[in-house]
């Protein structure tokens, strides 16, 4: 791999050693213009970052973290106001004139979107975005800026950089395309590089792989990095310092490892409390999953000395013999034998298998964790479970009836499918904007001809009670609540009927951490008193290990492993589970360290 | 990209059988006996319907008369009309005269429309863009033969700056009136089109990287935002030149073009049943040819289209 710095040879190396920091914030504060009134999004922020290092700026949705970090470089909505002072090297920026801020962007700034899935333009190359950049900010020909493209496509790592060069975003995997827009950002040497949510939109693996390529960028380029998260893992991993963002004010500032370790403020108490730990489980059953993966894969680790490790295994090992879980003899809710589902053929694009050769049984009573990476099929299960996709292969019985044979508009469906509940994603789009939430909740009731008039009304009022909202709620319209209280109220819909199954599918995603959280905790308490069985879908292998008692892995279509959580977690024999928990990034900075090398081990091996 | 042409031609097919057979069977299910509508107020002797009706094959079944008149199509030969011209010299006479005026139609609208579409959607609520946006929709809703007379009888007649009415010769200066009547439609929705479109692309995620690339405004939106926004614009455009290669019956009327929609026109008011199938036939295939062309243009415009 290229080592070497690409850069215009002027003004860049010798700023970088003069002393002094790199980004200063003095006293900024950003509005935006809404009805006529000013809204703050970030009150008074003061901070600054040096060259080489990394401050992450943390805060859940609408902290004012991304509004603050766009407003630098004034790319922020025309309905804004920006005041205070901000200073690169020395230089203020929010004071200077359209061409020099011209000048500045994409040269000494650079910035890292959120979603390469949209922040590269679709209908141009990469390699003509690239150069773009290339020659607007330096004075060289299209020959010589195609080759400085090319190493730095190289320089992020891309499989094949003649390739990318020529490819359209599209004909990139969202890990390809954050790479590309990477090499972009850097094209020029940036002194500063503001990093929105890189990894926000991208799988734990790849996650993992586009923050050691941060942070090798980083050591070679010795580039000050601002970087924007809600995720402590990421956090964990890539920062040097810390600044905690709450309603548009720094509530604290300090050293990585004073944040995680001594935090000061109430707020970051809560935000680090409220982020789920891998292998902390629900409090009692704490696993060490670095010192599980290294002894399922026997290697050894630099950091954590031998006898360290084999302590730590000792412990893991005395704790497992204790935790025995019996089997069941009930009769499964859910039994796939051998199940595929396919979606079907659509005009010329051919059938897609998305699950081949499924097997899984949840009993009554059992959570069961589907974990998987984004296109692993978890989804295609969880839907096929509800009769939302038609089984192409095996079989596929829900409380004791074969559905695979149905029709997906079949009456037996629907008697089947009152006995299943179903929690979606995006809490926003999974309720009828036109109707209150008390309709949404009493539908699946009226329809099912449970319950109707007096008797219904007091059962959508027990089920508002059960998830913990007012019953004055039952008149509000969905986009009267937070993402959480929808969210509250898609599980009361999904309990409505009383189901033997809940299948939920990804419900805490789309919300903060600390809203996710006490989401969760609900979700547990409703499991614990009704009993009912879940499949949980998800990417997140922390939250599982909150909820389930069982865990199911999949990989491409394929379930690669399942078994306990304690075996999933202690003892994992698939590669790509290993690789799966190596990659999870744990909100501790000391820990975090040792994963890493665990994960480098591992990939080393594997290679 | 080749395999995606071939394949919008093979499209092609299906579409013009299709239509073609719809219009023949239209034609042929009108009321009335086709040879009285030839014969005119006098009649025929019988030996003479019988000879014209086995010219236009009127005893065959319905099938027969449609392969039949399917072959002629194949084979170049369209017949003759009820007067006894051949269809072909005639479409050949007054199609010239139609596409050079919707052409120049449809240059006027798509030029000024994303012209204008595109400063009102960059200034989206300032006094340009409502002002345009009320105009917009006095021109859509005026109807079209109220705007041609009227700027006939302003432009034509009291300012006299051309001639209110087109000549044989139709030539590009007499022409152009109607042409910018013909356009003024379309060009309003064109440029409501081309405003919306710039408004949502304005702010993607894309725009806001270009920007911070450190691009110019201009070349933010003469390179990123206008090739994105011109997308479903094309397609309007296209399924627009095959409407206006179909002739404006109503615009050409006005002005006195002696055009495809003129001809037509007349045609079904004589009751001229090949004429009137051959016409239509016609337009069918100019339309479908606009169609491909702006399958073409949007694969270019768009590579997600070209490589899917």
């Amino acid at each position: 791999m290229s080592t070497q710095v690409i850069g215009s040879t002027g003004n860049g190396g010798s700023n970088r050693s003069a002393s002094g920091p790199v980004l200063e914030v003095r006293n900024l504060n950003v509005d935006f213009g809404v009805d006529k009134q000013w809204v703050p999004a970030a009150i008074d922020l003061t901070y600054e970052v040096n060259a080489g290092e990394v401050l992450a700026i943390v805060g859940e949705s609408g902290s004012g973290k991304s509004a603050s970090s766009m407003s630098l470089l004034g790319l922020l909505p025309s309905n804004s106001r920006v005041t205070g002072e901000v200073l690169l090297n020395g230089t203020s920026i929010l004071s200077a004139s359209p061409a020099k801020l011209r000048q500045i962007r994409g040269n000494d700034v650079a910035v890292i979107f959120q979603e390469p899935m949209t922040a590269l333009n679709p209908v141009y190359t990469v390699g003509f975005q690239i150069v773009e950049t290339l020659r607007l900010h330096n004075e060289i020909s299209p020959a010589e800026a195609e080759q400085r493209a090319l190493r730095l496509l190289q320089m992020v790592e891309l499989p094949d950089p003649q390739k990318a060069f020529r490819s359209y975003p599209h004909q990139l995997s969202g890990g390809q395309r954050q790479r590309a827009m990477i090499a972009q950002s850097l094209s020029c040497d940036p002194k500063l590089l503001i990093a929105d949510e890189p990894t926000t939109a991208l799988d734990v693996t790849v996650q993992a792989e586009i923050l050691d390529l941060m942070r090798n960028l980083r050591n070679q380029l010795n580039s000050a990095i601002v970087l924007i998260t809600h995720d402590m893992g990421v956090v964990a991993d890539l920062a040097d310092r810390i600044a905690v963002m709450r309603k548009g004010r720094i509530v604290e500032t300090g050293t990585a490892d004073q944040i995680f370790n001594n935090p000061q403020h109430e707020y970051t108490k809560a935000l680090l409390a409220a982020v789920p730990h891998l292998g902390q489980g629900d409090g009692e059953h704490d696993v060490d999953i670095t010192a599980a993966l290294a002894a399922a894969t026997h290697t050894e680790l630099e950091t954590v000395g031998h006898d360290e490790l084999e302590r730590r295994e000792q412990h893991l090992l005395a704790q497992d013999r204790e935790a025995e879980v019996p089997t069941p003899t009930t009769d499964p809710v859910l039994e796939l034998v051998d199940v595929a589902i396919e979606y079907p053929k659509q005009g010329r694009v051919p059938a897609f298998r998305a699950v081949e050769g499924a097997n899984l049984t949840v009993h009554p009573g059992q959570v069961i964790g589907l974990v998987g990476e984004s296109g692993s099929g978890k989804t295609t299960i969880g839907r096929a479970a509800v009769g939302l996709l038609p089984v192409a292969a095996g079989s596929l019985k829900v409380v004791g009836t074969d559905i695979s044979g149905f029709r997906p508009t079949s009456k037996e469906l629907g008697k089947v499918r009152r006995h299943v509940g179903m929690v979606f994603q995006d809490p926003s789009s999974s309720l009828n904007p036109r109707l209150p939430i008390g309709e949404s909740i009493g539908e699946p009731m009226f329809l099912a001809g449970e319950a109707k008039g007096g008797e219904l009304q007091k059962r959508i009022e027990a089920l508002l009670d059960q998830v913990e909202l007012p019953r004055a709620y039952r008149n509000r319209y969905p986009h009267e609540l937070s993402g959480g209280q929808k969210q509250r109220v898609g599980i009361a819909r999904a309990l409505s009927l009383r189901p033997k199954l809940m299948v939920a599918d990804e419900p805490t995603s789309a919300l903060d951490v600390s809203v996710q959280a006490k989401v969760l905790e609900l979700f547990q308490n409703l499991q614990k008193e009704l009993g009912f069985a879940c499949l949980f879908v998800t990417h997140d292998l922390a939250v599982v290990d909150v909820l389930a008692d069982y865990i199911c892995v999949m990989q491409r279509g394929k379930i690669v492993e399942q078994g306990t959580r304690d075996q999933i977690l202690r003892r994992p024999q698939d590669p790509y589970t290993q690789r799966l928990l190596a990659a999870v990034p744990l909100p501790d900075p000391e820990k975090q360290r040792e994963r890493r090398e665990l994960r480098a081990a591992l990939q080393a091996s594997t290679d | 990209m080749a395999w995606y042409i071939v394949r919008r031609f093979l499209q092609l097919i299906p579409v013009f059988l299709g239509a073609t057979l719809l219009v023949y069977f239209l034609v042929f299910s009108l009321p009335g006996d086709a040879t009285a509508a030839i014969c005119g107020e006098r009649g025929c002797t019988p030996a003479v319907v019988a000879g014209l009706r086995e010219q236009y094959n009127l005893d065959e079944p319905f099938w027969i008369q449609y392969l039949l008149y399917l072959k002629g199509v194949l084979t170049f030969d369209l017949g003759t009309n009820f007067s006894g011209r051949p269809i072909a010299t005639i479409i050949a006479e007054v199609f010239p005269t139609t596409a050079r005026l919707a052409i120049m139609a449809l240059v006027i609208e798509a030029v000024f429309g994303i012209l204008f579409g595109l400063v009102a959607g960059l200034r989206k609520g300032k006094i340009f863009d409502s002002s345009v946006l009320i105009l917009s929709l006095v021109v859509i809703a005026v109807p079209i033969f109220v705007l041609g007379f009227l700027m006939q009888f302003l432009i034509g007649v009291k300012l006299q700056w051309t001639s209110p009415t087109v000549s044989g010769d139709a030539t590009f200066t007499e022409l152009l009136l109607p042409a910018v009547v013909l356009g003024l439609v379309s060009f309003a929705y064109v440029l409501r089109l081309t405003r919306t479109s710039i408004i949502e692309n304005v702010n993607a995620d894309y725009v806001r990287t270009a920007t911070a690339k450190g691009l110019s405004r201009r070349r933010v939106v003469s390179v990123h935002v206008l090739r994105n926004s011109l997308i479903p614009v094309v397609t309007f455009l296209g399924a627009d030149l095959g409407a206006l290669m179909g002739g404006a019956i109503v615009t050409e009327g006005i002005f006195n073009v002696n055009g495809v929609g003129n001809t037509l026109y007349r045609a079904v008011l004589n009751g001229d049943g090949p004429m009137v199938v051959s016409i239509v036939t016609f337009l069918i295939l100019i339309f479908c040819l606009a169609n491909l062309l702006v399958d073409l243009l949007y694969a270019w415009l768009d590579p997600r289209i070209r490589y899917a």
